[in-house]
């Protein structure tokens, strides 16, 4: 198989996607603790909960969506953690960011060695299945690609559009982009800092952890330790290359994604026999640090990212 | 809520919430050992006794804590500068390479003057790859957090390939293992029969050696002043970069030495597990020390002991020993919001 072909394939379109739809919860995630000024370092940890939530809730003999459910709510719950350390009393949101993944992780595998002791490979679910849409699905190349995916993929990109439409036309976007930019004068409009930036994490932790539990639930069937191998961290870079915009982050990780299926299906290619696998592995965390590089000149930080707001201080 | 700085705390109110956190997260390792099925007094008797009830246990404790105050150290120059280097694990594997690499044969030095080289150099190398993304926020702004936590991706990977290609083993049957190091690249042990080498005393000898330099040096003074206020330190005339970059080589080069210090001292060879997350665990150690260097012995002495003691009590008593990183997770998030307690009066309003 040569390149051209690679690029020209269906099935290659549709991995771009299925690869991409963890990486849109959580950058989006990421991207709302952001723009509300908060740095959410927690994100990998929260990925590996919720990927664990979602799925021993579904194999305990919860429904599919109410795995989703479990998975959402555990995220939530560190994000309140994350919240009340960093919104609350304005620790470093690095230092608490380290601590939350720290703890989220060897919460999740404690949890899996007390709930499975005896289990050598973990056990599968019954995962998402692909929901082929009628007619759209026919579209040639496109259509497998968007219109051939699991239910959790049209989720991911409905929320984008959901949550572009929020942030940019509704007050509540509005007071959310305000506090990450200038806290101080959301508080003289009488609006508590603290609240928002509280709702803002707490929700965006929730998307993380579905971002992970698309990975147990969607992507695969089962719950292994290295499942998330980074991934949050490489959201963290994609919402700076997305210039902190949902639309922009989305195609960022979409590009992404599609980087990261091509090098999959080049390593079975003639160039993939002399060029060791771990140069392959390696790229997309080189791209990551590329995109972030790049963007660095004309990246539009929030004003007030990772500044604590203590109300009465100037 | 409002936070109100308190001008002068009571020795009650600087000692009693960090003690106080320390308690809790032992709490919270209680409850979670009760919800596996352990008795917690059993489970925390085993984990002491693991820990520190035989002369062995207390070796083993520590040869642990010898790399946790390298990454330690390493983490707390760092921090104290405001310099986030979450990628002490990939600066820990570059110090185990340029080891193994240069003391596997291809350095024919004699005994006394092989081991200062070869640490010099992995301090160097170390120095080096922290210093990358150190300069791309220097003179990008690229946020050093994600560069130097990618970083670890792409090194450990580099480290596999080396592993399985050039530093390969011949005589490995298979496995991905570099071969042994010389005899004259050995770290000695300290006192002969007892497994502790002289890795735990440049331990020792480096965290004196970064408190002179913290105390007693401009450089340190620069170091603090960048980290306290960087808009401030430039004003009164202090090379805000050139320190930061310092600051990289110096923190980037101490987090090298553990790995030397685990190759040259305790493994002789390089694997892929050389490290359970050292670089990470030196977050914890660092800010459990409040980043004061002699703080991180005594703070990477009692991590150690969690870990190794906890080794031994999953071993007995079947809780999984993943409970000792909750404990230090959770040790980790409490203490940090202990010191501010101790400086803040939190006001309702």
């Amino acid at each position: 198989m040569d390149i051209v072909e690679i690029l020209f394939s269906a099935s290659f379109w549709a991995a771009a996607i299925r690869i991409a739809s963890p990486l849109i919860f959580a950058t989006m995630g990421e991207l709302i603790c952001e723009r509300a000024g908060v740095l959410n370092l927690g994100i990998e940890g929260i990925m590996v909960a919720g990927a664990f939530a979602g799925w021993i809730a579904v194999w305990a003999g919860l429904p599919l969506w109410g795995g989703v459910a479990i998975a959402m709510i555990a995220g939530m719950g560190f994000g309140a953690l994350h919240g009340v350390l960093s919104v609350l009393f304005g620790l470093s949101q690095h230092v608490v960011g380290v601590g939350i993944t720290l703890l989220a992780t060897s919460l999740t595998f404690y949890t899996y060695r007390v709930a499975l002791p005896e289990v050598s490979t973990p056990p599968k679910i019954e995962a998402f299945k692909v929901l082929e849409i009628p007619l759209l699905s026919d579209i040639p190349i496109i259509g497998q690609a968007l219109f051939a995916q699991t239910p959790l993929t049209y989720l991911a990109f409905g929320l984008t559009g959901v949550l572009a439409w929020t942030l940019y036309r509704t007050p509540l976007g509005l007071a959310v982009r305000a506090v990450g930019e200038s806290p101080a004068s959301v508080a003289v409009q009488g609006l508590s800092v603290a609240a928002i930036r509280m709702g803002a994490v707490i929700f965006g932790s929730g998307l993380m952890a579905v971002g992970g539990a698309f990975l147990t639930m969607s992507a695969f069937d089962s719950f292994f330790f290295d499942m998330v191998n980074g991934r949050g961290w490489i959201c963290i870079a994609l919402v700076v290359f997305g210039a902190w915009r949902p639309g922009k982050a989305l195609l960022g990780a979409i590009l992404f994604a599609a980087f990261d299926a091509f090098q999959i299906r080049l390593q079975q290619t003639g160039i993939g026999v002399h060029v060791p696998y771990q140069i392959f592995l390696m790229m997309p965390y080189i791209l990551s640090i590329l995109a972030l590089v790049l963007m660095s000149r004309r990246a539009e930080v929030p004003a007030a990212l990772m500044v604590p707001f203590n109300k009465g201080e100037r | 809520m409002r936070l109100e700085p308190i001008a002068n705390p009571t020795l009650t109110r600087r000692v009693l919430p960090p003690a106080l956190a320390i308690a809790a997260s032992f709490a919270v390792a209680a409850f979670l050992a009760m919800i596996a099925g352990g008795n917690p007094f059993q489970v925390f008797g085993l984990i002491i006794s693991g820990a520190v009830g035989s002369k062995f246990a207390v070796l083993e404790t520590l040869n642990r804590a010898t790399p946790l105050i390298f990454t330690g150290l390493a983490i707390s120059v760092a921090f104290r500068a405001k310099l986030w280097n979450i990628g002490a694990e990939a600066q820990l594997y570059m110090g185990a390479v340029v080891t193994v690499v240069l003391g596997t044969g291809a350095l024919g030095l004699p005994g006394w003057l092989m081991l200062p080289v070869l640490a010099v150099l992995a301090v160097i190398a170390g120095g080096v790859l922290l210093l990358v993304p150190a300069v791309l926020k220097t003179r990008l702004g690229v946020d050093e957090v994600v560069t130097t936590l990618l970083f670890n991706f792409i090194f450990l990977l580099f480290v596999s390939y080396l592993l399985e290609g050039p530093l390969k083993d011949p005589l490995g049957m298979g496995w991905p293992k570099s071969a042994r190091l010389v005899p004259e690249a050995r770290l000695p042990r300290i006192v002969d029969g007892l497994r502790l080498h002289w890795g735990f005393g440049l331990a020792l000898i480096a965290a004196v050696g970064i408190w002179v330099v913290d105390k007693f040096t401009t450089l340190g003074f620069e170091m603090r002043a960048v980290g306290q206020n960087a808009h401030a330190a430039r004003f009164a005339g202090i090379p805000v970069n050139p320190v930061i970059l310092k600051t990289a080589l110096l923190s980037g080069g101490l987090a090298a030495l553990a790995g030397f210090s685990e190759v040259a001292g305790l493994k002789g060879s390089l694997t892929l597990d050389l490290s359970p997350g050292y670089g990470y665990t030196g977050i914890v150690v660092a800010m459990l020390a409040l980043l004061h260097p002699l703080g991180v012995v005594a703070a990477a002495l009692f991590v150690a002991a969690i870990f190794v003691g906890a080794d031994s009590m999953s071993r007995a008593a079947g809780v999984p020993t993943y409970l000792a990183d909750i404990m230090l997770a959770s040790a980790l998030l409490l203490t940090v919001l202990a010191i501010l307690i101790t400086k803040f009066r939190v006001r309702r309003d």
